[in-house]
């Protein structure tokens, strides 16, 4: 039972910080970014390719993987977004667009790096101990360097003058426009910190799996935006704490002693279950609004 | 002989046509006509497919009986998701729609027992004997290529898959002229006035959802025939995405421009399928796989960007907002 709830924590908090990621996102913009999977591969596969091929540290392949993903997140705002939001573009097209978005980016990281397996040069066997639970050691990298992002995120937005910008453009952007709020370098902000969440994020899923293809990103990118809608969708906030209780659901699920545990290859399906009640309860999700303002 | 010049192939590909002309005809139903943000319809497909195909294998029913449970099967199938699912907002309607798609395909690849797993329907029936399905319906489809006179099965297949898919657009079109129509599209413009006139706006969009995940459901039914055998990877979200893209294609708010997408789509789809000139035969058959999928995603987000009403949609009516 510890170890599930330690296996949960470890996947709770990749799913919360890629749902940061995607609501902080949403709330500037409205959009909901359906190529934000593919984005966590694109970081993966940088870090890879630092990491392998070119023969880094893997702490600084980490740091090029999130640099380019912010750099990829940033130059997409200024072809694809920013024209959009020009023409005064709306949820739907915004979210079509970000599928096809999905499927061009997916198929050129297959394209490019092939569909095989892909692993980084860390040790797979060395295992922690604490009392009853066993963690590996990218386990033990991912909680704690979650843990240390998740702190920091929620820090910069409760306190830095920035953080506090985003919030209020997220609440109401054309108040914020008219109280002299620089709307432009805010979603510039808000793009390349939800880029570095996001190649963090894929790099953290990509360890843990121990072994990754270009695919998964997609994979992954339903949980996450279940975490999303959980917490509420444009709540920074409700998307940590939406992430980190589906990622414990999933893996307590299985329990044995919970009527025999359901079987784990249901885990994506326990994330929706819990989603689905959770919306009849509080439709607008935890920490959400009820109406779109 | 190249394949480009045969007839057979083209056959093929119009069939493949006529099956998303169906599966889109239910979109533009629930978004087209009810604004509703449906992500999920290859779901709705899945059921209608797997029904018939079980009921059919393991019950041993007629296939004339166990095709309307099919419709009826995906219909209900909407009508439960729902009953939940649209009192939340838009945005997280279109999720939770995806998501409903994808625990389809998770219970189709893992109840082995029902489903025949992700060996799909091949394992239907008890180890060791391929099962059919479809035999009633092959016997159908070579009555009807001989009361035609046709040699191909292929054109005889078009000829029903079209002949189907012209009745439902007919009927469709029809439905939408209905008061029930009028007051579907009056909600698609102004929820809050239309229900402040008094009408059950839940309601009508669960019909609406309904209506058009039937529609999914007969796509899956004519998807199963076409093929003689099918498995839970053939309803992958991104047939779906196929849907929203023929859709869009043809436009948005208008029953006839489903098929003109669907055709549009269709010989794109095939057609690059044929990029055997420099400097595409400089890569492999999987490189040109992956460019295929690119092209297909960068034409929706080109339709987004510059037409939003879609090729032939109705400007005034209904634009991508």
């Amino acid at each position: 039972m510890l170890q599930l709830i330690a296996n949960g924590l470890v996947t709770g908090s990749v799913y919360a910080i890629a749902a940061v990621g995607v609501s902080l996102v949403y709330g500037i913009l409205r959009l909901v970014n359906f190529a934000y999977g593919d984005l966590m591969a694109f970081g993966a596969l940088i870090t890879f390719g630092v990491n392998g091929p070119l023969h880094q540290s893997m702490l600084l392949a980490v740091a090029a993987g999130m640099a380019a993903t912010a750099a990829l997140s940033v130059a997409l705002d200024l072809v694809l977004w920013k024209p959009l939001r020009a023409r005064r573009a709306g949820f739907m097209s915004l979210f079509l667009a970000s599928i096809g978005l999905a499927l061009v980016l997916r198929q050129l990281l297959l394209f490019v790096a092939g569909s095989g397996p892909k692993s980084y040069r860390i040790d797979p066997y060395r295992v922690f101990v604490l009392s009853s639970v066993r963690l590996s050691e990218a386990q033990v990298i991912t909680i704690a360097t979650a843990a240390g992002t998740i702190v920091a995120v929620g820090l910069f937005l409760a306190v830095t003058t920035t953080g506090r910008v985003l919030r209020a453009m997220a609440d109401d952007r054309a108040l914020a426009a008219v109280a002299g709020i620089d709307v432009a370098r805010a979603t510039r902000i808000a793009w390349i910190i939800s880029g570095l969440l996001a190649g963090l994020a894929g790099v953290l899923a990509a360890t843990v799996e121990y072994s990754f293809d270009p695919n998964f990103g997609f994979q992954l990118l339903l949980p996450v935006f279940a975490a999303v809608v959980l917490g509420g969708i444009g709540s920074a906030y409700g998307a940590l704490a939406g992430g980190l209780a589906l990622g414990l659901a999933q893996e307590v699920s299985t329990w044995s002693g919970f009527a025999g545990g359901v079987n784990p290859v249901y885990k994506p399906v326990v994330a929706f279950a819990v989603l689905a009640v959770a919306l009849l309860i509080r439709p607008q999700g935890l920490f959400g609004r009820a109406r779109l303002a | 002989m190249n394949v480009l010049a045969s007839g057979g192939f083209w056959a093929f590909v119009a069939v493949v046509a006529g099956i998303y002309t169906i599966l889109a005809l239910g979109l533009q139903v629930q978004f087209g006509f009810a604004g509703l943000l449906n992500f999920g319809q290859v779901g709705f497909m899945a059921i209608g497919a797997y029904t018939m195909a079980i009921l059919v294998v393991k019950e041993g029913w007629s296939t004339w009986l166990a095709a309307p449970l099919g419709i009826a099967a995906a219909a209900a199938a909407g009508l439960l998701v729902g009953l939940p699912a649209l009192r939340l907002r838009a945005d997280y309607f279109a999720i939770v729609t995806i998501a409903f798609s994808e625990i389809v395909r998770y219970v189709a690849t893992n109840e082995t027992a029902l489903t025949g797993g992700s060996q799909g329907t091949i394992a239907l029936g008890p180890i060791g004997t391929a099962t059919q399905y479809n035999g009633q319906w092959s016997r159908f489809q070579a009555q009807v290529q001989h009361s035609l006179g046709f040699s191909s099965s292929d054109a005889t297949m078009l000829v029903i898959v079209w002949g189907v898919a012209v009745v439902l657009l007919a009927l469709t079109w029809l439905v939408l002229r209905t008061p029930w129509g009028r007051v579907l599209r009056a909600i698609r413009d102004d929820e809050d006035a239309a229900a402040s006139l008094g009408k059950n706006v839940f309601a009508y969009k669960l019909q609406a959802l309904a209506l058009g995940a039937a529609l999914a459901g007969v796509a899956g039914l004519f998807y199963a025939w076409q093929f003689s055998f099918f498995s839970p990877d053939d309803f992958q979200p991104l047939l779906t995405f196929f849907a929203w893209m023929i859709l869009l294609l043809g436009g948005l708010g208008r029953v006839w421009a489903v098929p003109v997408g669907s055709l549009v789509f269709g010989f794109i789809f095939a057609g690059t399928r044929f990029l055997d000139f420099a400097p595409f035969t400089w890569f492999g058959s999987d490189e040109r796989a992956y460019l295929r999928l690119i092209i297909i995603g960068l034409i929706i987000v080109l339709l987004v960007m510059l037409r939003p009403q879609g090729l032939l949609g109705n400007r005034r009516e209904m634009v991508l907002e």
